[in-house]
């Protein structure tokens, strides 16, 4: 038995081990990890998703026992401080001996910190680990305490800085970015791109600063206070993070002799050998074709090359040539670049569509003779980056006009590039190197039947994540060519999707989830999909509320209120079209102040009052009711708010009644239920105070009567609501939203709202005339019935509850004690509370 | 905080010392949760009623460490009895604890028997 040492359980570390001990003849070798860090490998790539949720086990690369259970012997929190190749040992910082025979250097890299005077003062951070965040947390953390506008710089405006300059951002602090180049992302962007780019993160709050070169870093009692670029040149910052290149860790290799790079990194050839043959280097440690390969796919591809070679397969050897093409992620802005980038002009031709408004530019550049793709940039849109880095790596043939590649489609652009048309040899993911072949035969084989199979057969997709897009097309499309129907099924539970089984219910008039699940499910009690839907699709038919049948409504339906962030709940009555009396006023500040409960305005133009315990909830509603309140449907997927502007009612524009009409919209769909919250607004002209146009449902009052417009959303993806008749009177708005939002509720997919179900509905809004205004289906009859039954049986589901003993059980903490939750910690926040921060 | 963990332990139906008679069978929804108080200890416990099947676990999520599981939707995936947390739904096995959609902590897990229409949980102290 020999045996083989792995210095370093970093991304690559561990996928050597993880390869080494998939393929056959590892069972000769005795395998010792020495890992510095305290943890197991962990996902640097997603190092700042660790901000979201501080859970260290879910980057995890796999857990101790999986190296337990291969055989392999992990010792962390452990630096090896010395080669000795004479003896073939190796010292710890334990001071401990360890014999080897073969040795895998997988040390990775260091953050590189300029030489800057001032630059060891507290509050400095650099970005790689979990520690360098924990610190980066705690920091901004005292920082936030003690300063309301603390700033944060980011030294360093390449890929990782700006990712840098997003945490920090979401920490609280005011970011901002010091480059020392005239532009961003200088090594993968043009000038052009990366003005695009440094426009974009402007306009969502990043503060940029260029050709900055710092010569001091500021301070006051040994923590940072700012940076000096020249001599009155200054910014102030209480917290710096460094992010300025990184450093081969290569000191091993230099105490015993390797052979080392002018500017560090351990060579090794194509066999990933150093100059000392029983000694292998990898990742982000090795030079090879002197370079450094920062990103992790060729650490991979290295750690492929040293397995096979330890193993005897010595033709496994590492290209010439690595792709060095990459995508940003997480900023909020698609920014991605591939190939040569930079290409002069005497290799090739550029292709450039820019649009400043939008922040999008697209640059190809295409070979002299027009044939293939040798590279380009994406800034602002990504969407064509897997098929334009498919196209690049394959050396596909392109359009005979590559604009094509890269314009819009309304523009004459052709949604080029099928998945289906990609060579077998693609590669797909180039973290894991899944090549479309692999995951055709893995459906081909029956051994995958959808993405999560193939995910798990093929480790596609398990890397960066880049490449998921592309294996779901593959895998629909391999599926379909096979005549296997994708399954639009909700969960494992229905095969059935949303519509097919919005037909079931309505033929069949279910009214129990066991009936539905019994006849037309796949067995098993469901689960926490399919059983809120099923809710929602019987509310939506029968008028049901959530009352009656609570154990299957989602969590906030079930208890007819919002969960807080601490197990408590929220309380928002309705206030029709924003209009209250200051009798009712009075009314919620009374209650809010019996109950000690924190009261705020919210975004849809009403009032939410936080904080109450499940027991609270029923009492304080019974004294909302008395006051002539009503649920507000917060909790619901069903009607919110219609959000007003006071109108001709006072207004000297006014065109209309706004108020009037929004408080008779919002009372008629009060209540029912569709596959997603709805909102509408009206306006009283078209300065448009009531953002109408954001809503599922706005109304503008014009010279005649009122525009209407349809399918509009605030939320993650904004999208205006698009015009769909003009002048029409109070009741033909009604005619015509009765039968938009029935075609919705009847049609749409699970938690899909209006302008998502909009913009994908065959057709679109030319369509969704034919149906609504010229009843092209034969079905706005039918349409209208069924939300005027819905409108018939309106009940408000509070009132229902307090006066039903029965019902009130729901609200207990405990079944067998009056007593509270005694988990709840409340801490002040300016005059009023709020639940104890998560740690 | 952190510690508040540790006050769960799973137990099995061997070391169960003591069966704490909770609340009647009526108490508890139908294919649903409620929540039950042991001395210092919050146990979710949930009725199965589709298999006549019961199972209790902490009231304590793991990720949040919110007192929530009770108001979860049970339901199972592959034919395992499962909890979805209501805060951010994250799934537990109610057979081994185990978090089925993350890399969570386990939770704790009890013993549930029924007599004369009566909910009693197995604790071991
Ligand atoms: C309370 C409130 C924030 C506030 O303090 O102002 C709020 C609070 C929440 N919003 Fe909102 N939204 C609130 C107005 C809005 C608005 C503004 C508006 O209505 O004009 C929007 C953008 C408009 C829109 O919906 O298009 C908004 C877009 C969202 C979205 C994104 C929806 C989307 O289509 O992308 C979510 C997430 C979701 O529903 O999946 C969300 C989800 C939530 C949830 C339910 C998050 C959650 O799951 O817990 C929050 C519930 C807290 C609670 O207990 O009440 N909230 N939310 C506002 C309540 C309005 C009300 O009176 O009912
Ligand atoms: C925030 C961030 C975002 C990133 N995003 C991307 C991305 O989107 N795409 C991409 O491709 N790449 C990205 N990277 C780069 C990627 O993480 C690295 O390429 C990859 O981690 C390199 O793996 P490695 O194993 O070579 O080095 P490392 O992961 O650094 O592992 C080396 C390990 O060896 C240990 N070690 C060093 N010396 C010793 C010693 N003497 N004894 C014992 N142990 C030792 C170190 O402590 C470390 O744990 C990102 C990096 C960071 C920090
Ligand atoms: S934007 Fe809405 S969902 Fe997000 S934190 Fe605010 S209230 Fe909650
Ligand atoms: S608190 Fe339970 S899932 Fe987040």
């Amino acid at each position: 038995m020999k045996t083989l040492i792995v210095i370093g359980n970093g991304m690559v570390g561990y996928k050597f081990c993880e390869k080494l001990v998939s393929k056959k003849g590892h069972e000769n070798f005795k395998i010792i990890v020495f890992g510095e860090e305290p943890r197991p490998a962990y996902d640097r790539v997603h190092l700042s998703e660790f901000f979201e949720n501080q859970n260290a086990k879910a980057l995890e690369m796999a857990p101790r026992l999986w190296y337990k259970e291969n055989g392999i012997e992990l010792i962390t929190n452990t630096r090896i401080t010395d080669i000795h190749r004479s003896k073939k040992t190796i010292t710890s910082t334990t001071e401990q001996q360890y014999n080897y025979d073969y040795l895998v250097l997988a040390t990775g890299s260091s953050p590189f910190v300029p030489p800057i005077k001032g630059i060891e003062k507290e509050g400095v951070f650099v970005y790689r680990t979990i520690e360098d965040l924990e610190g980066m947390l705690a920091y901004a953390d005292k920082l936030n305490k003690e300063k309301p506008n603390a700033k944060a710089a980011v030294l360093g405006g390449g890929l990782l800085g700006l990712e840098a300059g997003k945490a920090v951002m979401d920490m609280g602090l005011e970011p901002h970015i010091v480059e020392f180049a005239p532009k961003l992302m200088p090594r993968q962007l043009d000038s052009r791109s990366s003005q695009v780019l440094q426009l974009k993160l402007e306009s969502i709050g990043l503060n940029i600063h260029l050709s900055k070169a710092t010569n001091q870093i500021l301070g006051n009692d040994g923590h940072i206070t700012g940076m000096e670029f020249g001599e009155d040149d200054k910014l102030d910052v209480d917290m710096l993070v460094i992010s300025a290149g990184i450093r081969p860790r290569d000191e091993l290799g230099k105490t015993c002799d390797l052979e080392m790079g002018v500017r560090g990194g351990i060579v090794v050839n194509n066999k990933m050998q150093t100059s000392d043959k029983d000694i292998y280097a990898i990742g982000e440690v090795a030079l090879y074709n002197q370079m450094i390969y920062g990103l992790v796919a060729p650490g991979y591809d290295m750690a492929e090359v040293a397995a096979n070679q330890i193993l005897g397969k010595t033709d496994i050897l590492m290209p010439d040539e690595i792709d060095m093409s990459t995508k940003l992620k997480l900023i909020g802005v698609d920014v991605a670049s591939f190939g040569e980038p930079f290409m002069p002009a005497s290799k090739g031709h550029s292709i450039i569509f820019e649009n400043k408004t939008q922040h999008l530019y697209k640059r190809i550049n295409v070979s002299l003779d027009g044939k293939s793709l040798l590279g380009g940039i994406l800034v602002g849109d990504a969407t064509d980056y897997n098929m334009l880095h498919q196209i690049y790596l394959n050396g596909m043939a392109i359009p005979e006009d590559p604009a094509q590649l890269i314009l819009p489609a309304s523009e004459g652009g052709a949604s080029f590039g099928d998945v289906t048309d990609l060579p077998d040899e693609a590669q797909v993911c180039s973290c894991e190197s899944v090549t479309k072949g692999q995951i055709c035969s893995v459906i081909e084989n029956g051994k995958a039947t959808d993405v999560t199979g193939v995910v798990s057969c093929t480790k596609a997709g398990t890397g960066c994540g880049g490449c998921k897009p592309m294996v779901t097309d593959l895998t629909n499309a391999t599926l379909k060519a096979l005549g296997i129907e994708v399954k639009e099924g909700v969960c494992e539970h229905f095969d059935l999707s949303r519509q097919d089984l919005y037909k079931i219910i309505q033929v069949k008039g279910y009214t129990k989830f066991n009936e539905v699940l019994d006849n037309h499910g796949n067995g098993g009690h469901g689960c926490e999909l399919c059983k809120p839907l099923i809710a929602s699709l019987m509310a939506s038919i029968n008028a049901d509320t959530a009352n009656k049948e609570y154990a299957i409504q989602d969590s906030n339906d079930r208890f007819l209120a919002n969960i807080q962030r601490n197990g408590t709940y929220s309380v928002v009555p309705r206030v029709p079209g924003g209009e209250i009396t200051p009798d009712k006023l009075i009314a919620l500040g009374q209650i809010a102040k019996k109950y000690d409960l924190y009261t705020k305005v919210t975004g849809g133009v009403r009032i939410d009052l936080f904080g109450a315990t499940l027991r609270q909830l029923p009492l304080i509603w019974k004294e909302l009711i008395s006051h002539g309140f009503e649920s507000g449907h917060a909790y619901g997927k069903s009607l919110r708010t219609v959000k007003t502007c006071v109108g001709s009612t006072w207004c000297r524009y006014g065109m209309d009644e706004s108020v009037s009409f929004g408080i008779e919209l919002e009372n008629r769909y009060r209540g029912i239920r569709a596959p997603h919250k709805i909102k509408g607004g009206v306006s009283g002209c078209i300065r448009e105070c009531a953002e109408a146009r954001g809503k599922d449902f706005g109304l503008i009052a014009v010279e005649g009567g009122w525009n209407l417009y349809l399918g509009g959303n605030g939320g993650a993806t904004p999208r205006h609501a698009e015009l769909f008749a003009e002048q029409i009177d109070n009741e033909t708005v009604i005619k015509y939203l009765d039968r938009y939002l029935m075609f919705y509720m009847r049609t749409a997919k699970p938690l899909q709202r209006t302008a998502a179900w909009q913009e994908r509905l065959e057709g679109g809004l030319e369509y969704l005339k034919e149906v609504i205004i010229e009843d092209k289906l034969g079905i706005v009859q039918d349409l209208e019935d069924e939300m005027q039954t819905l409108v018939n049986k309106f009940e408000c589901e509070w009132t229902q509850a307090v006066n039903n003993p029965e019902m009130m059980k729901r609200f207990n903490h405990f079944v067998n004690s009056e007593e509270e939750d005694d988990n709840l910690v409340f801490v002040p926040m300016r005059d009023q509370k709020m639940p104890q921060p998560w740690k | 905080m952190e510690n508040i963990l540790n006050t769960y332990t799973t137990t099995k139906l061997d070391n169960v010392n003591v069966w704490f008679k909770a609340a009647l069978v009526s108490d508890f929804p139908k294919d649903g949760g409620a929540c039950v108080k042991y001395k210092d200890k919050q146990i979710a416990v949930f009725n199965f009623e589709r298999t006549q099947t019961w199972y209790a676990c902490q009231n304590l999520c793991p990720h949040k460490l919110e007192m929530v599981l009770s108001r979860g939707m049970i339901g199972d995936q592959g034919g395992i009895p499962k909890v979805a947390c209501p805060m951010h739904k994250k799934t537990f096995s109610l057979e081994t604890g185990e978090n089925l959609n993350g890399n969570l902590e386990a939770i704790a897990t009890y013993p549930v028997k029924i007599e004369n229409n009566i909910v009693y949980i197995g604790f071991s102290e």
